[in-house]
């Protein structure tokens, strides 16, 4: 395409169309993408090609086989247990809780945020000293010391680690509604007599929503992150139940004479972690072009 | 500014208060009695009632709480539930490593992620920049655990080249602090970078550049100085994190430091701990936000401190 | 060819985007003598300030590019020029005000260092006790107290700032000052003040300077030659008093005039130059007001006028082609 076909092109797009332009053009954001969306729809399908009992189903015959074993793609633990099942079956609970607490975080964040950026005054004052007082503390120990209020177990996890990530949703919502309730735009789009509704969801939501997009996919790594380092610490997902971070942990005596058993799950933690912040960079870049040049 | 500091302190206090009452809330609201938990299945309705009265179980929520926040303030945390000790006691006696700890890993990550942060700016969408960008990501996107189990075991358990585990001389703490600043690299690399390229573009550096500067002064007088403004700050929110993570990292290398009591008070649920290490930090992550906002301060003639 | 003090000659420079090439100064020529005032007029976006940065080298690196054509200063060819030639010219012999004076000082340098850094680079071996008297004798003639020079940026008003601009600028008594719409960002009332500063002391030490304005009235009052510009080029030129006579002009430069309210004389109704800029990005084969000419035919849209002289007045358009042969 030429120059100026392509300019044309652009200009013919709609806001969204030149956002995911923008971002196809990102090779690193787009390599991130498909990795994780295979990752994703692997973990989700396993059942289809993975039988679930392989999880658990202990040989002591094949105990702590490496890679390449015949019907152990990725060998097998102290028990015998095939790696590869554990994997992907762990990959179901680290992606799927992840999705589920940012989700969570998300909603309370949202409804937060956009109540104190839009009432404003007392509402703002007190939502937002709540969310100071959440963020006083570093993310990590606070999502310990909810687990350790409310006892240990997958679901005390979760609402412990969306206690711990709301606040910075919350405060996003607020920061982009407070700077676009007063853009001129707004200000131009009610001179107009333009009804609320239509400002809300035509000017304010789709200019708003992108860094709250971008904090979202940034923060899927990270919750993954903690998921991962609570398993390990024993006090997320326990083991048996395969988590990535637990798998690591409860195979911490072996990796030194059987690396393997360190490398795989690790390389699955990072990579989806490294991916997702590919991604949400790229979104970041193609939503705010001026952050890029 | 002495009154400035007085405030910012004082506002401590609420927020301190709020974070302890939370999860003094949440924890009389969770099922299970602590008292059961303590002494096991097998104890007696005497036994428990018994240790119940002994933890005070039996007043109402507020009363307690009021007891032990009295005692917060007379610099008394109580007792572990468990294990007996007294946890301001044993806090102190463990601060020093993690405190170590803390400073040693954001040392290095200032000392490598500024200047990378310089390096990669400076050749923006060139080779090196994207080097240093894709390994700054794989380093944060690795786990903290993962990375120092691995460290342990090749650099230090078969190569012999640190110490493997526990507290001592500095040199201990040389792995451990490489392992937690993993996770803050790739954000301060980058937010150099980003820092950098946005004054780059700023009309006072053209203005530098129209005065005669050489791209070294230009660097050294006007832009470092005022990008380094927002990795100040982010030095504040760092800590934070550093103190998160370094529970996995005090735990992956068997450091006996604060964090890593936090563990096990979580797995057997022992109130005054965990209750300690929250009132703890969080005063302690307040004063570091205290001290980065006067640098800050003292650095842009721009910033007042208005009490 | 060598007298003049500053020779641009046929200068092409374009900004390469993502999105697209913006062709910003087509075919740039003009000249300047010692102490010579030129006033640069012309819309935004129509090549000025991209000319005035491409005599320093200052055009945004990897983004602006200079295609085309040399810019010689006293013998020095600019385009060519080392970059340790273009750091002794920068400051030293050639000078900047730049438009915005809130976001051209450095906010956490005192002003008296920013000035002070001038000296530094340009006259190693003065003392420091002389840089501190020159510092105060420019704060001085700018007419800033000089225990102020210890004081930042912010707080100083946007008229102070661009005095500060203007001290750092004059500084170290450049033979040419290139002035950017210096007083575009300033309230109206200050602009006069500015602008009379400006020219004491470009008198004083016989400055060369190019103004470049969009005010055809700062033009008369303060300027000895006056070249307009539209789409990149320079579409007349001319002595002040040849220009504003307004017998001859460049259809452009009559459309200028007649946007402009008269003080005196019956009240009439303005005159707007009829459609927009010409885009930048897409540049028209013939002439680049073509578009927008009441005068224009099928010829101005085929091929480019070149400058018809009188004298030493010059105008792009075929108009005037029979007025006095082509230079």
């Amino acid at each position: 395409m030429s120059k100026k076909d392509r300019k044309k092109s652009l200009s013919n797009r709609s806001q969204l169309g030149m956002i995911a332009f923008r971002f196809s053009k990102n090779k690193l954001a787009m390599l991130g993408l498909i990795v994780i969306a295979v990752l994703m729809i692997v973990c989700i399908s396993a059942p289809l090609f993975i039988d679930y009992t392989l999880v658990y189903k202990q040989s002591m015959a094949v105990r702590l086989k490496g890679p390449g074993t015949e019907g152990h793609i990725l060998g097998t633990d102290q028990f015998g247990r095939d790696l590869l099942a554990r994997i992907i079956y762990g990959g179901r609970i680290s992606l799927l809780a992840g999705l589920a607490v940012v989700g969570m975080a998300l909603v309370v964040g949202v409804i937060l945020g956009g109540c104190a950026g839009y009432f404003g005054g007392k509402v703002d004052n007190v939502i937002m000293r709540i969310c100071d007082v959440f963020m006083a503390v570093p993310r990590m120990l606070l999502s310990m010391a909810v687990v350790a209020a409310l006892g240990q177990g997958t679901f005390n996890m979760l609402i412990a680690l969306t206690v711990a990530a709301f606040p910075g949703f919350a405060r996003t919502v607020r920061a982009s509604i407070m700077t676009l309730r007063n853009q001129e735009y707004v200000e131009a789009a009610k001179c107009c007599g333009t009804s609320s509704s239509r400002i809300i969801f035509k000017h304010v939501v789709p200019n708003g929503l992108g860094p709250v997009i971008v904090s979202a996919t940034l923060q899927l790594g990270g919750t993954i992150l903690a998921i991962a380092s609570l398993g390990f610490l024993g006090i997320g997902v326990s083991s048996p139940t395969p988590e990535w971070g637990t798998i690591l942990s409860e195979n911490r005596t072996n990796i030194r004479y059987y690396p393997y058993l360190g490398f795989v799950p690790g390389f699955f933690i990072a990579i989806s972690v490294m991916c997702l912040n590919f991604v949400g960079d790229g979104l970041r870049d193609a939503l705010d072009p001026r952050t890029k040049n | 500014m002495g009154k400035y500091i007085l405030k910012r302190l004082l506002l401590l206090i609420p927020v301190v208060i709020g974070i302890t009452f939370f999860i003094y809330l949440i924890m009389s609201v969770a099922p299970g009695d602590p008292a059961r938990l303590i002494l096991g299945e097998n104890a007696t309705a005497e036994e428990i009632a018994a240790k119940r009265l002994e933890l005070g179980l039996d007043d109402p929520l507020i009363v307690r709480y009021i007891n032990y926040m009295a005692g917060v303030l007379h610099g008394d945390l109580g007792f572990s539930w468990y294990s007996g000790y007294d946890v301001m006691q044993e806090f102190l006696s463990r601060l020093p490593n993690t405190v170590t700890l803390g400073l040693l890993s954001n040392l290095i990550t200032i000392c490598i992620g500024i200047p990378l942060g310089i390096l990669a700016a400076q050749h923006q969408y060139g080779p090196i920049d994207y080097t240093t960008l894709v390994i700054a990501m794989l380093f944060s996107s690795m786990p903290a655990f993962w990375f120092g189990l691995m460290a342990q075991i090749y650099l230090s358990i078969n190569l012999k080249w640190f110490p493997a585990t526990g507290a001592g001389d500095l040199y201990h703490f040389i792995l451990p602090a490489i392992t937690l600043s993993t996770g803050g690299l790739a954000g301060q690399v980058r937010l150099t970078r980003t820092s950098i390229l946005e004054v780059n573009k700023l009309d006072y550096v053209r203005t530098a550049r129209s005065k005669g500067c050489s791209e070294n002064q230009i660097v050294m007088h006007h832009v470092l100085r005022n990008a380094l403004l927002p990795v100040i700050t982010s030095i504040g929110g760092h800590f934070a994190t550093i103190l998160g993570g370094a529970i996995v990292t005090e735990s992956v290398f068997a450091i006996p430091g604060v964090a890593s009591l936090m563990i096990n008070a979580v797995k057997v649920r022992d109130v005054p701990v965990v209750m300690g290490v929250i009132v703890f930090i969080s005063v302690f992550v307040g004063v570091v936000n205290l001290l980065v906002d006067l640098c800050y301060a003292a650095v842009d003639p721009r910033v007042k401190l208005t009490a | 060819m060598g007298e003049h003090l500053l020779e641009i000659k046929d200068l092409y420079v374009q900004y390469n985007t993502d999105d697209a090439t913006v062709y910003a100064v087509n075919g740039m020529n003009l000249t300047l003598d010692k102490g010579e005032v030129l006033g640069m007029v012309g819309e935004t976006g129509a090549g000025k300030s991209t000319t005035a940065l491409s005599i320093l080298q200052l055009l945004p690196p990897k983004v602006g590019e200079i295609t085309r054509g040399s810019i010689t200063y006293d013998g020095t060819d600019i385009l060519n020029a080392k970059a340790q030639v273009m750091r002794g010219l920068r400051g030293a012999r050639i000078a900047m005000i730049f438009q915005d004076p809130m976001s051209s000082l450095n906010p956490i340098l005192t002003i008296g260092q920013q000035i002070h850094e001038v000296l530094e680079l340009h006259f190693p071996s003065m003392s420091r006790e002389e840089m501190d008297n020159r510092v105060d004798e420019i704060l001085g003639l700018v007419g800033i107290q000089k225990h102020r020079k210890n004081e930042y940026p912010h707080q100083f008003s946007g008229g102070m700032k661009q005095r500060i601009g203007i001290a750092m600028a004059l500084v170290a008594e450049p033979e040419l000052l290139l002035a950017d719409e210096p007083t575009t960002a300033l309230d109206v009332t200050i602009q006069a003040q500015i602008l009379q500063l400006m020219k004491e002391l470009q008198q004083k030490h016989n400055t060369a300077m190019i103004l470049i304005t969009h005010n055809l009235g700062v033009v008369a009052e303060f300027c000895e030659k006056v070249c307009v510009v539209y789409g990149g080029e320079i579409i007349e030129e001319g002595a002040v008093e040849d220009v504003f006579t307004r017998e001859k002009n460049h259809p452009y430069t009559q459309g200028l005039f007649e946007s402009i309210p008269k003080l005196t004389g019956p009240v009439e109704r303005l005159v707007p130059i009829q459609g927009f800029m010409v885009d930048p990005t897409n540049l028209p084969k013939g002439c680049s007001f073509a578009e927008r000419c009441p005068y224009a035919t099928d010829r101005c849209r085929a091929e480019k006028p070149g400058f018809y002289m009188d004298g030493t007045h010059g105008i792009k358009c075929f108009r005037y082609e029979n007025a006095k042969g082509e230079a």
